[in-house]
């Protein structure tokens, strides 16, 4: 097995990584402030992937989609957490579970109404269509866009929550929302934005992965499974979790796929088992969050 | 005053009215139920997957086996019997789909089964059957269900298998001295479909530089491009069904792999034609049962085209779609012969049966129940060849159905 090989499955391992980070970095930021475990994550990553093909084909730019669909998405969920998940703050856990379960499936339900159940194209951009030669061999241009780019989300990310005063807020909110209230927040507006920014991220994810993938009403269901795994290996509510995680996943299954492809999917199961095993709480996880 | 008394009674006259509407619309609701029980309809069960990734297929096999019934239905049914399609899904899951033709079997009584869409799938349906002793049309690739071991006389395979269709692809696709690569999709319809691909390569005498496995319903193939390019292959067989379909292709393409080699697919699916687009799927060659652009060199096609627009406000039927037509227009037409619906002397019409639903002449081999019927072989056309929005391909080749494209009832385990 010669070593050009290698670094190019390190790349392709290292893209796979970046969408993963993005769609894990949603739920983790949820369940970290909030403690909600958001099941309609999926789907909302299909509903992001459909909005930025609805928004690029209206606007005829990509980049228009790209911009715009997290945007409306993420205030769409907002709206969910303005009208049904704030009712149930301070229930059990499972409550939000179930109610963002249901709401998943209405989710689907709706866009097979609406767009059909049948997959629809979603053309590459232009500027990314071909393939870069990296030296080792030649990797798609849109996926080298798809690591810069959710290297970008991720800095601009880290830059808010460590170093603006929003970002201070958002910290301490998620330590102790009751000290929060005494000192005069208003948390319950910081959690608005919070489970929008999820939302956001994973309509994100959806509209990256669209020119990858097939964008079908179904995309969401093995996502979903994916941003569990990868959060909870990272560390459940753990940003640095989430990427650390996410890469090591992507570069977990790329590295298996090389050698035994047919175990590519259960690897990041098995990554899962194994580290459990050894630290339950994740690798990132606080002892008693999970 | 008097304006309120009249107000008053139309009210409640309309009322009443409304009530007595009501009750009778519960009566004729209730109507077809009190008749199942005593009736003499026809009855055909058709699991098929609604959800999941094939869906897309699953609803078209479903549009074309309605049309088939209506069809008979409009010409007064069998034998003055009405023909009813009990749809259920089987959520591409073999326990689900044994389950539901399990009570499609025992609690709704069906006179035979039609269906489902997966090899694995159909051969989980076909233990049901063939343990209960119901006719089962199948119509989806396999070649297990020819074998003896899975045979039973109550077992048809109306659709194509992938002995046939991969050996037909493969003549129009590799020559002698030719590199293949495989990329497979880890369960049965990609191990036949491999098997199929690696004797007919052997047979013109290319050789094999490598098998990928994927697993099944996988929705990320780029790390197995680099793997696949580096074997340098001439042709690249990737041997998966519907949305996998789309996604290999797809990120095939994104990786430059039609720059290097020819992709080459055992089955090209119309819907995930239509899924990702002309640009990435032009140039890909594959095999089909059926495909409406028939029409112009085969009058079966013509009417049957004609027909499915008819009853879809101007659609056309798809490959699988057809098969959901042919397999249950074939049963329904040995219903006829047979003049009901006794199991034996169906068994004994569809064996004897000639049928030309869709693209000519096809029979069911006596040996082991598989639809001897023609193969096409498709090239998938680029945007600017197209004429219109459903000209997706060229037919490269159509071969006529016979005996000799078949692996022989020996090979099979019958006995000759």
């Amino acid at each position: 097995m010669d070593l050009s090989l290698i670094i190019m499955q390190l790349f392709s391992g290292i893209a796979l990584g970046a969408v993963l980070v993005i769609t894990a970095l949603g739920l983790t930021i949820v369940f970290g402030m909030l403690g909600v475990v958001n099941f309609a994550h999926g789907a909302l990553f299909m509903i992001g992937a459909y909005a930025g093909l609805y928004l690029a084909s209206l606007t005829g730019s990509f980049w228009w989609g790209l911009l715009l669909a997290p945007v409306l998405v993420g205030a769409f969920g907002m709206l969910i957490e303005f009208v049904l998940v704030r009712r149930l703050y301070g229930r059990s856990i499972d409550d939000p579970l179930l109610l963002t379960f249901g709401l998943s499936y209405i989710l689907v339900e709706g866009v097979r109404i609406v767009f059909g159940s049948d997959g629809i194209p979603f053309p590459t951009p232009s500027q990314l269509i071909g393939v870069v030669d990296l030296g080792v061999g030649f990797f798609p241009k849109y996926r080298l866009f798809v690591i810069a780019l959710v290297a970008v989300v991720l800095l601009l990310l880290w830059l808010m929550l460590e170093k603006t005063r929003v970002g201070l807020i958002v910290r301490a909110g998620a330590r102790d929302p009751q000290i929060m209230r005494v000192l005069g927040v208003d948390i319950g507006k910081v959690w608005l934005a919070i489970f929008g920014l999820g939302v956001g991220l994973a309509a994100l994810g959806g509209v990256l992965a669209g020119p990858m993938r097939s964008v079908n009403p179904e995309m969401g269901t093995l996502v979903l499974a994916e941003a569990f795994v990868v959060t909870v290996i990272g560390g459940l509510g753990s940003i640095v979790g989430a990427v650390v995680a996410g890469l090591m996943v992507g570069i977990c299954i790329s590295m298996v796929a090389l050698f035994a492809p047919e175990m590519a999917t259960i690897v990041m199961f098995a990554l899962m088992a194994a580290v459990l095993l050894v630290r339950p709480q994740g690798l990132f996880g606080l002892k008693g969050r999970a | 005053m008097p304006s309120y008394e009249t107000k008053s009674r139309r009210a409640g006259l309309s009322r009443r009215t409304a009530l007595m509407g009501l009750s009778a619309g519960v009566a004729t609701l209730a109507m077809p139920r009190l008749g199942r029980a005593a009736d003499d309809t026809i009855r055909i069960g058709f699991p098929t997957p609604l959800t999941g990734p094939f869906a897309a297929e699953a609803r078209d096999q479903v549009k074309c086996a309605e049309l088939a019934v209506k069809l008979v239905n409009d010409k007064g049914g069998i034998g003055g019997r009405k023909v009813e399609l009990l749809v259920r899904d089987d959520k591409l899951n073999a326990g689900e789909a044994a389950t539901r033709t399990l009570e499609l079997i025992e609690k709704d009584k069906v006179h035979a089964i039609v269906g489902a869409l997966s090899s694995a799938v159909q051969l989980a349906v076909n233990e049901v059957t063939r343990a209960r002793g119901v006719i089962y049309v199948s119509i989806s690739q396999s070649d297990t269900i020819n074998e003896a071991k899975d045979f039973s006389k109550y077992t048809f395979h109306e659709a194509l298998n992938p002995h046939m269709t991969t050996a037909a692809v493969a003549r129009q696709t590799i020559k002698k001295g030719m590199k293949v690569a495989h990329l497979v999709a880890d369960y049965a319809y990609g191990h036949e479909m491999l098997r199929g691909f690696k004797r007919a390569q052997a047979a013109i005498g290319a050789e094999s530089v490598g098998e990928i496995l994927h697993p099944f319903g996988a929705a990320d193939y780029s790390t197995f491009m680099p793997r696949l390019m580096s074997l340098r292959p001439d042709v690249l067989c990737i041997s998966n069904f519907g949305r996998d379909q789309a996604n290999a292709i797809k990120q095939a393409v994104d990786f430059g792999i039609k720059q290097q080699m020819k992709i080459v697919v055992p089955v090209i699916l119309h819907n995930q034609r239509l899924a990702v687009g002309p640009d990435v799927f032009e140039g890909v060659v594959g095999g089909a049962n059926y495909y409406w652009g028939l029409e112009t060199q085969n009058k079966t096609a013509a009417e049957f085209n004609k027909a499915f627009r008819a009853a879809n406000g101007g659609a056309i039927p798809t490959d699988y779609g057809a098969y959901g037509y042919s397999g249950v227009g074939s049963l329904l037409q040995a219903m006829q012969a047979a003049g009901g619906t006794d199991t034996d002397k169906v068994v004994t019409a569809l064996e004897g049966l000639q049928y030309d639903l869709t693209k000519g002449t096809q029979r069911y081999r006596k040996c082991d129940h598989q639809s001897v019927q023609s193969v096409l072989v498709l090239e998938s056309k680029k945007k600017s060849a197209m004429a219109n929005d459903n000209d997706l391909f060229a037919i490269v080749a159509s071969d006529p159905g016979a005996d000799e494209m078949l692996r022989s009832c020996g090979e099979l385990g019958h006995a000759t």
